[in-house]
């Protein structure tokens, strides 16, 4: 099972900022280990965030971004309380689901 | 594509933290104003996160064949404390009559406590990515509780001076194929290798800055490195043998580097090229 | 009354140097670099043996400078130590020499034994304006043959500094290229060429 991620969300006058720190190698396919073999590509393909279950930011990745990736994002509308869910899923199917409470 | 976008994002880290040799105030203000709001972005999301919530749940997951958790382990400001203990680390320790620096504490912990043996706990100390490496995620955990403690390490106990003596010894000491000496390329203010800026660990000021940015996630390596990785490493580059983990020598000259340091406001884990 | 004061006196000195001999100080520090170190590709643990130049070269700095006895003895030591090549040519291709100053290669225990070393000269001079990656551990050598002149004496005297420049500096912090076998002396001859060849970009 993936490590969790680190999620922060802070709200100001309505607007949430999230910062979501997710663990993954995001291996790109194209390099190679000490023997010579190619190391399979192994990389977050979609990241989806909803807001009290509601969908308010997708991201469609490839192997260009980096390990251990970083993401920020905001959206509006938000109240203490509210739950933001993140979900990502990447190329070999395995995914991983984690939410923070807004405060 | 990516290494060279984290290149370019490290070197402009790096740059504002002084690491690398690009002369900054030959800058005009706003470029220096614009790496630093870069720096702070990055720092911001420091995947060492990652590792300082797997260390802590390693620190208090029941585990090996005693099914113990880290909570009763002594780093030196009593069981279970973590707060502001690395600050002061490495120390010497009665119960094993003894200097040691956390990444050998931590070790020693999971082989008393936990029942690990030794070979267990060291099989991993540096992780390569999905090989990970327990003992780096424990450093991380450890060292993030003393971010804003002043370093303070002790030297009352003969054995710590004793430690601190060897270990300037060793920072002098010239050997190899190369004659290099830690002071070969750390010794003199002002310096750089290639465009890296080089701190000068016998200088308070410079070595403050150098130690208290240790351990440090290596965007390059998408790894966490704690200090003894560090140490190792630069003994590689000394054209040395391979430098043992935990050595004799490993932790006599982390006192000499850390006690250099005291005085200095700790602020790690850190993120570097 | 006088004699008996001299023997106390020596007795108190021989004393004060068996309390803290350097000597038995440095050979604890040899002994727990042995036993912190594990020999590793082509790294062995005889890397740690200090030669007479590493051991007098180790200070502290509350060893203060070298002794002047001592730094002339290395200097002397160290000029014998130079080997020529035969066909007495000290001037390479600069091209060649570019290369090897450029590379950081070799003897760390990850590199290739295989792999010919370089001398890694810009990780810490400035040579050729084209490279501003360069450090400053050591002077700059901009315009070297320029400023200095390109006769023999000079490719002499450069091929000596690269060769073992404990020749000219005791306790430099310059590795000894040719004397602990980093460096072939063809690989020297290119490297004069770098500094002293009229056409190397160092010299433009």
């Amino acid at each position: 099972m993936p490590d969790p991620m680190r999620i922060r969300a802070t709200i100001q006058d309505s607007q949430a900022t999230v910062r979501v720190l997710m663990s993954h190698e995001m291996e790109t396919g194209q390099r190679k280990d000490s023997a010579g073999n190619v190391v399979p590509a192994h990389f977050i393909q979609s990241v989806v965030a909803s807001h009290n279950g509601r969908q308010v930011f997708r991201a469609e990745w490839g192997p260009a971004v980096s390990k251990n990736p970083y993401l920020q994002f905001q959206f509006g509308g938000a109240k203490a309380g509210d739950k933001v869910q993140i979900t990502w899923v990447d190329n070999k199917g395995e995914t991983r689901t984690d939410e923070v409470v807004l405060r | 594509m990516r290494r060279t976008f984290w290149w370019a994002a490290a070197i402009a880290a790096a740059t504002a933290l002084g690491l690398l040799g690009i002369r900054v105030q030959a800058q005009p203000s706003d470029t220096i104003k614009e790496i630093e709001r870069y720096r702070e972005a990055l720092a911001d999301g420091n995947p060492a996160e990652l590792w300082e919530a797997r260390g802590e749940e390693l620190w208090k997951t029941r585990r090996g064949p005693r099914q113990a958790s880290l909570e009763a382990c002594d780093i030196g400001k009593g069981p279970g404390v973590v707060a502001g203990a690395y600050a002061s680390l490495p120390r010497y320790f009665a119960d094993v009559d003894r200097v040691m620096d956390l990444e050998t504490r931590l070790v020693h912990c999971m082989v008393t406590l936990q029942g690990f043996s030794p070979a267990e706990t060291t099989r991993q100390v540096y992780g390569a990515g999905t090989k990970r490496s327990d003992v780096e995620a424990l450093v991380a955990y450890v060292t993030a509780a003393s971010r804003g403690v002043i370093m303070d390490v002790p030297m009352h106990h003969p054995k710590e001076r004793a430690a601190y003596a060897l270990g300037e010894r060793i920072f002098f000491f010239r050997g190899g194929s190369h004659d290099f000496s830690c002071a070969s390329c750390h010794g003199d203010p002002g310096k750089r290798i290639r465009l890296q800026d080089l701190p000068n660990l016998t200088d308070r000021n410079d070595a403050q800055r150098a130690y208290t940015s240790w351990p440090a996630y290596r965007v390059s390596q998408g790894e966490l490195r704690t200090m003894q990785w560090r140490l190792y490493d630069c003994f590689r580059q000394q054209r040395f043998p391979a430098l043992e983990f935990g050595s004799e020598a490993s932790i006599a000259l982390t006192a000499f580097l850390a006690s250099n340091a005291n005085g200095g406001t700790f602020n790690a884990p850190a993120i570097k090229r | 009354m006088r004699a008996a004061w001299l023997v106390v006196g020596t007795v108190v000195i021989a004393v004060a140097a068996g309390a803290g001999d350097p000597q038995s100080e440095r050979q604890k520090t040899v002994e727990v670099m042995k036993n912190s170190f594990t020999a590793r590709g082509q790294a062995g643990l005889d890397r740690l043996n200090q030669d007479e130049a590493q051991a007098a070269c180790s200070r502290r700095p509350a060893d203060g400078p070298v002794p002047v006895g001592v730094a002339e003895h290395i200097a002397k030591t160290s000029v014998a130590s130079v080997k020529f090549p035969a066909d007495g040519r000290l001037l390479g291709d600069w091209r060649e020499g570019e290369k090897i100053a450029q590379s950081g290669i070799g003897m760390q225990f990850s590199d290739d034994p295989k792999r010919a070393a370089g001398g890694n000269c810009y990780a810490c001079h400035e040579l050729s304006p084209k490279e501003l990656s360069f450090g400053t551990i050591g002077p700059s050598l901009r315009a070297f043959g320029k400023t200095r002149g390109f006769g023999p004496e000079m490719q002499r005297y450069v091929y000596m500094k690269v060769y073992n420049p404990h020749a000219f500096v005791a306790c430099s912090t310059m590795p000894r290229f040719g004397y602990k076998g980093i460096l072939t002396e063809a690989q020297i001859v290119h490297l004069v060429a770098l500094l002293l060849d009229p056409a190397s970009p160092v010299n433009q």
